[in-house]
């Protein structure tokens, strides 16, 4: 933003002469920031105050600042293991899909092969359906096999999901690597894996990293398999979140502070790979 | 036959001898990219000339294990390797596009075949070492790909190449990419940088790269081999039209004409047949290199207009219209010649190559038989 001003200042006098113009821009993009940002703001807020206090006042600043919402959660168990559940199925399912979509993406990538683009279009086709429509295979084949409330149950699921994305958008980077780099390496002795490990991959990671952002997320915002992969012993945060209400109402400031905690590991994610993204939607099929 | 440290024999160790393609062809969803390619590869420089989807890159391409050939054999010493793997291939590839490891710093990248094959620690960083000193790029180890220039770039591809000291080594087009000073520097280095042993299959557009690389050219067309043979006599000697007009930058001057009662008629000249033409001599095609007309008086004078005049490195291609007929010529040096300006060109008949009508040479020009 200053960047941007001070090169509009001193570059372009033209444009310097037009300060209405450049209040408005400044009022329409900071009116904007307000209406992202504000929900957020206010669910901070809400999670440092006590329930009483959630319900009966509407200050801006939060009412007599409190951290014990946070201390329960993270004392007891029921909260804090349920949200290492939750990071436990959304890691486990992160990884899956990046080794599964990344020789996938490599084959599309540099193969052809009998039906190749009908493959990867019936890939997609998975997608189309919305998730309620696997909930019951689901249910019924993990109960079956033993992985019924286990974080592989969730993770499996999700990555029916977020596999085809993945490799769709690694695919896309993969095209932009020259096949001759594959090429001069085989001539150079290396064998495929060990060429893929050690030469490919730090090429195309900024695929790898906005792939692995979108497997993450969709992972961890996804509540309805979750919850219903689950019971008690891999009950994911987003689940544990949905049944606070007790006798005595809904636990509105804890239920802030479970959110908040559920915003966090997100704002890392997006914080790690925040300049492969923008490597990425710049470069890739994202 | 040797073998690898992992057991697997490897071919083309030591030298590559005599590498024979027999009857190959290679067509792909019914396209033919090359066909009944008969040809010897020995030791030293072979030059494969020709334009661009001629079939150089194909037959790059199966000499090196990447693509098999649909026709035909490859041997080596009379050992049949046309469906030998890769791995098992011990050759060198240099591509058009610069092509090294992004990630591996010019060190690790001219080492890296190295450490494929296995070698010592020491001798790894020897070898590393005086290859970087042959392709000049000793200053630049430490660097990445990204930070080199276009040149230095494909020099750092031709070093990784060289390291390996395959036996076979196999450029296609390398320098087509670099700006034409550039070129003119590294052609010359790289001759220089092979041995004796090393049989080069070094792929070309450019005629003055292919007498300047020497060794044997091997003039394509539309995927066939159209001729072989020592640089300098393909260049003075092109067995067909088509052979001329590739080994020929411009492209050279072929025009039809009538012998008749001792003169020759081209269009609307007419001059004295010379004396190299061929006996019982009618119709026929006569063929004059871009770079033996000249402005400075002689016997032949090809009076117009100019119709354009573009400057190529340090030479003139002057296109010209004179006796009802389009003509090139290549003249040395910049020279200034407005559209529509007069142009007067100069040849001398024994310059003359002579085509029969189907583009068979007949005669070539009297100065290629002695010099």
């Amino acid at each position: 933003m200053t960047v941007i001003e001070t090169r509009l200042a001193t570059d372009t006098p033209a444009r310097a002469a037009f300060p209405a113009r450049r209040l408005a821009c400044a009022c329409v993009l900071g009116a904007y920031l307000i209406f992202q940002a504000l929900p957020v703001y206010w669910i901070v807020r809400m999670s440092l105050m006590t329930p009483g206090n959630v319900m009966g006042r509407s200050d801006f600043l939060p009412v007599e600042p409190t951290f014990d919402n946070y201390r329960t959660i993270f004392t007891d168990p029921t909260w804090y293991m349920s949200f290492l559940n939750q990071l436990a199925y959304v890691c486990l399912n992160t990884a899956i899909s990046l080794a599964v979509a990344l020789p996938a993406a490599y084959a599309f990538s540099r193969y052809r092969f009998l039906g190749d683009k009908h493959v990867f279009f019936w890939l997609f086709t998975n997608r189309m359906a919305p998730p309620a429509v696997f909930l019951l295979p689901f249910f019924q084949l993990y109960s079956a096999v033993g992985l019924f409330d286990t974080p592989w149950a969730v993770a499996l699921a999700h990555t029916l999901f977020v596999v085809p994305l993945a490799v769709w958008i690694l695919e896309g980077f993969m095209s932009g690597i020259p096949r001759e780099i594959d090429e001069t390496a085989l001539i150079d002795g290396y064998s495929l894996p060990r060429f893929f490990v050690t030469i490919f991959m730090p090429l195309i990671a900024s695929g790898i990293g906005v792939t692995a952002f979108f497997c993450f997320m969709f992972s961890w915002i996804e509540l309805l398999l979750a919850r219903t992969l689950t019971s008690v012993d891999a009950r994911p945060l987003v689940a544990t979140m949905t049944r606070t209400a007790s006798s005595s109402g809904m636990d509105w400031g804890l239920l802030a502070a479970a959110g908040v905690l559920t915003i966090l590991p997100g704002v890392a994610v997006i914080w790690f790979v925040r300049n492969y993204i923008a490597k990425g939607f710049a470069l890739g099929r994202v | 036959m040797d073998a690898d440290r992992r057991g697997h024999p490897i071919l083309f160790r030591g030298g590559a001898g005599v590498i024979r393609l027999e009857n190959l062809g290679r067509s792909v969803d019914g396209a033919m990219h090359l066909e009944g390619i008969d040809l010897t590869l020995s030791p030293g420089i072979n030059v494969l000339l020709g334009r661009t989807h001629a079939g150089k890159t194909s037959l790059l391409r199966v000499l090196a294990g990447l693509d098999r050939p649909t026709a035909g054999t490859v041997t080596q010493e009379g050992q049949d390797l046309t469906a030998l793997p890769l791995s098992k291939r011990n050759v060198a590839f240099v591509y058009q596009q610069f092509v090294n490891y992004p990630a591996f710093s010019v060190r690790d990248n001219i080492a890296a075949p190295l450490r494929r094959k296995g070698l010592a620690r020491d001798e790894i960083a020897r070898r590393v070492a005086d290859v970087a000193r042959r392709a000049r790029i000793e200053p630049l180890l430490d660097r990445l790909p990204a930070q080199l220039s276009g040149g230095q770039q494909q020099r750092l591809a031709i070093a990784r190449a060289l390291a390996k000291d395959a036996p076979l080594m196999l450029f296609d087009e390398p320098l087509v990419n670099l700006d034409y000073k550039l070129r003119e520097g590294l052609r010359e280095e790289l001759r220089g940088l092979f041995h004796d042993g090393q049989t080069v299959v070094y792929a070309t557009t450019e005629p003055e790269e292919a007498l300047q690389m020497g060794g044997t050219t091997i003039v394509m067309h539309e995927g066939r081999v159209l001729q072989t043979g020592p640089a300098h006599s393909v260049y003075r000697n092109p067995a067909s039209v088509t052979v001329a007009e590739i080994f020929s930058e411009p492209p050279m001057n072929v025009v039809a004409a009538r012998a008749q009662d001792g003169r020759l008629t081209l269009g609307d000249l007419t001059l004295p047949l010379p004396d190299h033409a061929p006996a019982g001599l009618m119709g026929c095609r006569v063929g004059l290199q871009p770079h033996r007309i000249s402005r400075s008086p002689g016997p032949i004078r090809l009076e117009g207009e100019t119709l354009l005049a573009e400057v190529d490195g340090s030479s003139t291609f002057a296109h010209f219209r004179a006796g009802g007929q389009p003509w090139i010529a290549r003249l040395d040096g910049v020279h200034s010649l407005p559209i529509g300006a007069p142009f007067t060109g100069f040849a001398d008949p024994a310059d003359l190559y002579f085509f029969a009508e189907d583009g068979t040479l007949l005669a070539p020009a009297r100065g290629a038989l002695h010099g």
